[in-house]
Formats: C-alpha cells, sequence, structure tokens
C-alpha cells in the first residue's frame, strides 16, 4: 500500500522543528530514520497531516561522554552507535545489542532516538535504555526536561512524551568499575523483532533485568533483581523471572512459551555471568 | 503547506531535479519518475529487501525512504552499479553459482551484498555472509547459492588486495 497524502517540512534546528510542529499542528509527527515510521505509514495506521524531518539537526547527531555519562543524541543512526568507540568502551550492552537491531540496511537509517521514542514492545534499544537506568532529555514548547526510563515507558508505543516534545537525547551513566552485561534475544530471523529478549545489568549487589518482546513495553523483573540480589543461584532466579509481569502472546509465540523463553534466557546469562551451572537441575 | 517538494540529488551519477509529492516512496519515485524498474516493491514496510538502492555509499530501504529525505542525496541503483562494472564480478559468480532464479530479490541482494564487499578486510564467514543478507528474502535459491557466490567474490577480491585467505 501506500501512505495516505501529507505535507513534508525540513527542520535544519530544535526551535525550527518546535516551530513547525507548532504550526502544522497536533497531527504532524516527527521523521526521524521512517524506518518504523514509513512502514506504519504504508499502511497506513496513521494518517499525519504532515511529517516534520529532524534527521538533518546537528545538534540532535553525535555520540559524546561528559564524567560518568554517555549522551546520544537522539538522531545518530544505529550504525554509527554499532561503530562509536565511547558506546565500544563505555556502554557494552548496547555495543553487543546493535547488531540485534533489524537488518544492516535498516540500522544505516534507523535512529537511537526513533527507536527509544517508538518504544515498541519488542525493540533492543528502549530496553538497554531501561537496564542502563537512562534518562530522556525532551524538547518542548515549554522548554526542556528529563524523564528518568523508568517513568519514560508507558505502554505499547506509548511514552512520557507530550504532543509536540521531541526526544532530543538520551543520558546515561557509564556502568560502575566492574559491572557486568548480559544480552540475549530470540527470533525467528537474525534481526527481526524479538519472540522474547533480555538485557542484564549486574553492578555491585545490584541487578537490573530488563525484558522485551513479552509485554506492551519494555519491563524490569523486580522479583528476579530481588532474588539476584539476594544471592540466589540462577535455577532459582530463572524461576522467578515472569513473577508479577504482565506477558502477552503474539503470533510469534503464545504466552507461555514467552514466559519459558523468558527464564530459559534469565538462566543461561546468569549462569554465563556467574560462571554458576546446576547440572542437576 | 505543500504537498509537493523540489528534489535535487546524483543518481547514478547524474544531477537529477525533479518535484515530487512529498509522500511518494524512494523507490516509487526510482522505478516509476525516473524508469529505474531494477529495485522492486516486494513489501513495502521493510522486511523483504528487494526494494534495495544506495544513498550517500550505504544500502538503504527504498520503500522506508521518501523521495524527499534524499534531496541533495547520492542514490545509487542495481542499474548504475552495475553500468559502471562495479558489480561485474559478482553479477558473473550469481549467474554461474545458480544464485539467482526467477530474480525478484536480485537487485536488492547485489546492492547489499555490494556493501558487505566494499567494507574490505578479511573475507567474510558464511555465517557474517548469511547475517549480512538477512534482511533480503529469497523465495527461490535457499540462499546457499548466494552465499557460494558471495564467498567466492569475497576471496578472490581479497586475494587481489594481497589480504590472506
Ligand atoms: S519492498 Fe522494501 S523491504 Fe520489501
Ligand atoms: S531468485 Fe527468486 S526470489 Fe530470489
Amino acid at each position: 500500500m501506500k501512505t495516505s497524502a501529507f505535507a513534508y517540512y525540513r527542520a535544519h534546528s530544535v526551535d525550527e522543528a518546535l516551530r513547525l510542529h507548532a504550526v502544522a499542528g497536533e497531527n504532524a509527527r516527527w521523521l526521524a530514520g521512517g524506518q518504523s515510521l514509513m512502514a506504519a505509514l504504508n499502511f497506513r495506521l496513521d494518517e499525519p497531516s504532515a511529517l516534520i524531518d529532524v534527521s538533518r539537526i546537528d545538534a540532535l547527531r553525535g555520540v559524546t561522554l561528559a564524567g560518568p555519562t554517555v549522551r546520544i543524541g537522539a538522531m545518530t543512526r544505529h550504525v554509527e552507535v554499532a561503530s562509536d568507540p565511547i558506546i565500544a568502551a563505555h556502554l557494552p550492552l548496547i555495543h553487543q545489542a546493535m547488531p540485534h537491531v533489524a537488518h544492516p540496511a535498516i540500522r544505516n537509517r534507523g535512529t537511537f532516538g526513533g527507536s527509544v521514542a517508538l518504544a515498541d514492545p519488542a525493540a533492543e534499544m528502549p530496553a538497554c535504555v531501561l537496564a542502563l537506568g537512562g534518562t530522556m532529555e525532551l524538547v518542548g514548547p515549554n522548554g526542556v526536561r528529563r524523564v528518568a526510563a523508568d517513568d519514560f515507558f508507558l505502554g505499547s508505543y506509548e511514552t512520557a512524551l507530550q504532543p509536540g516534545e521531541l526526544l532530543a537525547a538520551v543520558h546515561l551513566p557509564v556502568p560502575a568499575q566492574g559491572a557486568r552485561h548480559g544480552f540475549a534475544e530470540l527470533a525467528r530471523r537474525n534481526g527481526d523483532y524479538a519472540m522474547a529478549g533480555l538485557c542484564l545489568m549486574l553492578a555491585g549487589g545490584s541487578a537490573r533485568v530488563v525484558f522485551f518482546g513479552l509485554s506492551d513495553r519494555p519491563v524490569r523483573a523486580r522479583a528476579a533483581e530481588a532474588a539476584i540480589e539476594a544471592g540466589a543461584a540462577p535455577r532459582d532466579v530463572a524461576a522467578l523471572a515472569t513473577e508479577g509481569l504482565a506477558v502477552f502472546g503474539d503470533l510469534n509465540a503464545a504466552e507461555p512459551t514467552k514466559r519459558h523463553y523468558a527464564a530459559v534466557l534469565l538462566r543461561r546469562e546468569l549462569e554465563r555471568l556467574t560462571g554458576h551451572k546446576d547440572h542437576a537441575a | 503547506m505543500s504537498g509537493l517538494i523540489t528534489i535535487t540529488l546524483r543518481l547514478n551519477g547524474e544531477d537529477v531535479t525533479a518535484t515530487v509529492p512529498a509522500r511518494e516512496s524512494l523507490v516509487d519515485f526510482l522505478r516509476e519518475r525516473m524508469g529505474l524498474t531494477g529495485a522492486h516493491v516486494g513489501c513495502a514496510h521493510g522486511v523483504c529487501g528487494a526494494c534495495t538502492v544506495r544513498v550517500d555509499g550505504q544500502s538503504v530501504r527504498g520503500c522506508l525512504t521518501l523521495a524527499a529525505q534524499v534531496d541533495g542525496a547520492e542514490v545509487e541503483t542495481v542499474e548504475g552499479l552495475s553500468d559502471t562494472g562495479a558489480i561485474a564480478d559478482l553479477q558473473e559468480a550469481f549467474h554461474r553459482h545458480n544464485a539467482l532464479q526467477c530474480g525478484y530479490c536480485t537487485p536488492g541482494m547485489l546492492v547489499t551484498v555490494a556493501e558487505l564487499l566494499d567494507q574490505g578486510g578479511p573475507v567474510p564467514t558464511r555465517a557474517a555472509i548469511r547475517e549480512h543478507i538477512s534482511g533480503n528474502y529469497c523465495r527461490c535459491t535457499g540462499y546457499q547459492a548466494v552465499v557460494d557466490a558471495v564467498h567466492e567474490v569475497a576471496t578472490t577480491r581479497a586475494a587481489q588486495r594481497g589480504e590472506p585467505a
């Protein structure tokens, strides 16, 4: 199918983007890399009146390290994040996850911020941001505000972004020295959306366990986090993988299957990270 | 507010200016307006890879890119890559290995593979080749012959560069 008709505006600065959006009205959409938006428009899942192309705003691009925080400009393309030395050195979770984001031709256009702002429940980057405890920098008509990842992902494709607000950057704390990370996902084909996916951060005595592709958003597995922090064995943590979480089946896997996959991924990654393997199970 | 936009781009080495509807995808622009029908529209939502072309040297989905977005860019299609001889060895290897049957996926496959081969370095493993073409569906060949052809060209080119096999 083809998209419905819309107007197209290209913004060269954040101010210009906000002005254009104010004029175009609530039915305008931001266009970043377009790798999800264009598919949705081709299916006519959405029929916006205007697209405001923000992908060429230089201030929204690039990866920088400032003290203990990495800032990823929202319009930085996946392919750039994948090869960025700051990301490789300081945020290995994202470096490891990036090859799982779609396919090379899509990573060439798709942006980090576009993926986070879209909040596809099965996407890797929102889950990484949540596991790393990132903070979103949002710009809007009323200025800049910051929202923590824990408060940003609200539901299926639903975030704390208000109409007319734009995700400018994501700030990610560099994990403490000695922190360990795990990433794993199950998909039918390399680069497809995950049937179940896991981001895991272990730092000092604390754990963050995030699943994606299971629920209506990336979700923290609080019961599993508490069990890890209490020193439980991988097998026992895995038994709590989806405890208390709403899990929804889809075309690729039914709900009980997804719960099973989640437990398997968590156990495997914990065993790999801790060297603890319980053969008796 | 206008539904039309004028774009200027370099297309297969030639400067082109055109006024297009804002909603026109790059692949429709190339096929319907420029007569370049090598890139195909298989799915129109980013899954099959049949629409793959090059923008500023990188492979992209023609169905997920607006013509409006390539204003000022350098666009190459399979026609351009063929005419310059840049992928002649690859085309010949596809032919010889039977890496195409109906040929529907082939233009997208060639553009995608050309990007991998252009990266240079050591010869990619078969697994790396499969990973790189994971976004290109082929319903005929079963991929085996495609991987054979790509691996052979990668090996030949690496030898020409003096890389160890
Ligand atoms: S037509 Fe573009 S990916 Fe299928
Ligand atoms: S040769 Fe027919 S789809 Fe690939």
